[in-house]
């Protein structure tokens, strides 16, 4: 938090402030002081705010239009497309919003991976993000059930269906999730008031995100602490709003790509045959950004035991401040950790991969290898590490990137002009 | 550290592979045509819409309903483009039952630009009835909800055969080898004159093929002519936009010595 009192200066401004402090909070936004040193890989949670808003806009106006009932649902997502003006763009953004928020989360989330950001201070931080990324997972998936296509349908009957696994209660939860004896209109009409509820969870959870991202600051790839506000930061107003801003446009042009030219190239062609509960489809697969964990799902035998490991397998992130044991945030600094991030990113990939693929034979082989090491990685090697691994030297500050290397006459220089900006 | 980022290259090379000589071997390459709806500047060839949705009307019809069209959409841009008289009088050709009405009695009349398209059967217990208890889909969205899309329409129509030796074949079941276990319920559709052009085009399967799959494209995307020149508008401004933003943070970022 910026340290210093903020006085508005016209007299309503002060006179305001003073009963609502929004103007304090303009400024502490404005002036927040940012590491300098923050690369590209920092400008997804811009990115991914962006994101957010896009998917709520489009959504707000595609459920004026849209109609939650099984026999209607798919053919007014057909009148969205045919008769709604520009009802095509708004559900092609809607669609592939969800694939490329999606992509920015997982640059997100490996991007705080690679450079420790999860670790003391910031481990709230770190939990309230993987709570917004289940509850993402739960909208996009009751999302890709309201066209009420066959991979919809056939989608819900298998995830739902997941809770069955549950000892004793299992059949009556699943039941009473359905409405009924199997995914129909109840189930539906649900799904698509949760999917209308849930990004608005996730707003006030963004919010949450960053309030508890500003009390210690942004995390940089050097990954020291650093002194707020100092040489090392600039204010957040322009510096970072411009990169951010930047990086943004390169990432709406590659959305772009896809809305305008690829729009069903992420989606799945059954999606356009509507739901039938009679014609199940040769395979059911479920979205692209869910393909890693419905791929540890199905590596397990067991029913109830492959849905533990699932869960699992997204839970143990939040444990992940305390699994990993190094003192050290930055992969730069870490060696051997820096390979085995590369090795986790490989196989988390895999397992999107075979998650894809049907379950058998050499695939099923490889889910299991993959499934094992994706532990392995939280469970073993990461406490491990934290013991055996020798890191570099760490530099002082980012203005001296090496410790004990020759006064950088640059940075030096550097210094002076940032001061006078600040002031 | 480089021999581990080789590691991950030859998996993903790997893995590719694997992907790509696994689906070969589920079905043949399809047939190739030249679609002019593809690319950055895409548009459906009109003259070639219209002898398709002849082609659709004269043969497909008359089991596949495509009920999610209307009659006006025949002469809206970016579509066939009939003139609104002829989309009035091709319209007109068919009969829809409407009512109740004053007196409380359904009646037929002829159908209207804002009647939906006429569909071949009451309900899907009558198609298949009809068909063998096959259900024609509706065509509609088809070339959507088929992997492939417009290649695997047009190469489906031409992908009849006699089956190979040792595949037994059921009476009304047919061979062919782009269809999902080679076996459809549909009897070959079209095959040299069996139509006629009303533009004199000499009506050989192939054209045929490719103007209903045409047909087919548009009524799938009937927007995509007006979704390419917008994109390519979007994408430019996008493009002028991000290279402006660039110099400014390069501008800004300039007053600290820090890279970008």
């Amino acid at each position: 938090m910026s340290d210093h009192e903020y006085t508005p200066s016209s007299k309503f401004g002060k006179w305001f402030n003073d009963r609502l402090p929004l103007l304090t909070l303009a400024n502490h936004l404005t002036d927040y002081p940012t590491p300098k040193n923050l690369n590209y890989w920092w400008t997804f949670g811009g990115i991914l705010t962006f994101c957010l808003i896009t998917q709520i806009v489009t959504g707000l106006v595609l459920a004026m239009h849209y109609i939650a009932h099984a026999d209607m649902a798919f053919s007014s997502v057909e009148h969205i497309m045919r008769d709604v003006n520009y009802g095509w763009l708004l559900r092609y953004v809607h669609a592939n919003g969800a694939s490329m928020f999606f992509l920015a989360v997982y640059i997100h989330i490996f991007r705080s991976l690679f450079y420790g950001s999860y670790k003391s201070p910031r481990e709230i931080i770190w939990i309230l993000g993987i709570i917004i990324y289940l509850l993402m997972m739960a909208a996009a998936f009751m999302g890709y059930v309201l066209p009420w296509g066959q991979m919809s349908f056939w989608g819900a009957t298998v995830i739902t269906n997941l809770f069955s696994a549950i000892p004793l209660v299992g059949e009556s939860i699943t039941t009473w999730l359905w409405g009924g004896y199997s995914v129909d209109n109840p189930t539906l009409t649900r799904f698509f008031t949760l999917h209308y509820l849930i990004p608005f969870l996730i707003l006030g959870l963004v919010v949450l995100h960053i309030w508890a991202l500003h009390v210690p600051g942004n995390n940089n790839p050097v990954g020291i602490d650093i002194k707020k506000p100092s040489k090392d930061t600039v204010p957040f107003h322009p510096y970072i709003v411009i990169k951010d801003a930047f990086a943004l446009l390169m990432f709406c042009i590659v959305f772009a790509l896809f809305v305008f030219y690829q729009p069903n190239i992420l989606g799945h062609a059954d999606n356009y045959i509507e739901a039938d509960p009679l014609v199940t489809p040769a395979h059911i697969v479920p979205e692209w950004y869910l393909l890693p964990f419905y791929a540890i799902l199905r590596s397990v035998p067991d029913k109830l035991m492959g849905v533990v490991a699932m869960l699992s397998a997204i839970l143990i992130l939040a444990a992940l401040p305390w699994l990993d044991t190094s003192k050290v945030r930055s992969a730069v600094f870490r060696p051997l950790f820096r390979q085995f991030y590369w090795i986790l990113v490989a196989d988390v990939l895999i397992l999107g991969y075979v998650g894809a693929m049907p379950a058998e034979g050499l695939y099923l082989l490889i889910a299991r290898v993959a499934t094992a090491y994706y532990f392995a990685h939280f469970l073993i090697i990461l406490p491990v590490l934290g013991w055996k691994e020798k890191t570099t030297p760490l530099p002082l500050s980012i203005t001296e990137p090496v410790l004990g290397g020759s006064p950088n006459l640059a940075a030096a220089r550097s210094d002076e002009k940032i001061e006078k900006t600040i002031k | 550290m480089s021999k581990l980022k080789n590691i991950f290259f030859v998996l993903i090379f790997s893995v590719i592979v694997l992907n790509s000589s696994n689906s070969a071997e589920k079905s043949p390459p399809f047939l190739e045509t030249k679609w002019t709806f593809k690319g950055l500047f895409g548009k459906f060839d009109r003259a070639s819409l219209q002898r398709g949705y002849q082609v659709y009307t004269e043969v497909c019809a008359s089991c596949h309903s495509m009920k999610y069209l209307t009659y006006r959409n025949l002469a809206e841009k970016g579509g066939p483009e009939f003139s609104e008289a002829e989309a009035k009088a091709i319209a007109a050709s068919f009969e829809v039952t409407d009512g109740p009405d004053s007196t409380g009695e359904m009646f037929v009349r002829p159908a209207k630009l804002s009647d939906k398209f006429v569909m071949p059967y009451a309900n899907e217990q009558e198609a298949k009835a009809a068909n063998g208890g096959a259900y024609p889909p509706d065509m509609s969205v088809l070339v959507k909800a088929r992997k492939g899309g417009a290649d695997y329409i047009y190469s489906l129509l031409l992908g009849y055969s006699e089956p190979p030796e040792g595949v037994e074949l059921d009476d009304g079941v047919y061979y062919n080898k782009y269809m999902y276990g080679n076996k459809i319920k549909m009897p070959a559709p079209l095959s040299d004159d069996l139509i006629e052009y009303s533009d004199g085009t000499k009506a050989t399967a192939e054209q045929m093929s490719k103007d209903v799959t045409n047909f087919l494209m548009w009524s799938a995307e009937p927007h995509l002519e007006q979704r390419h020149k917008t994109g390519f508008r979007v994408i430019a401004y996008l493009i002028i936009l991000t290279v402006l933003v660039y110099f400014t943070m390069k501008k800004i970022w300039s007053r600290v010595e820090s890279k970008v």
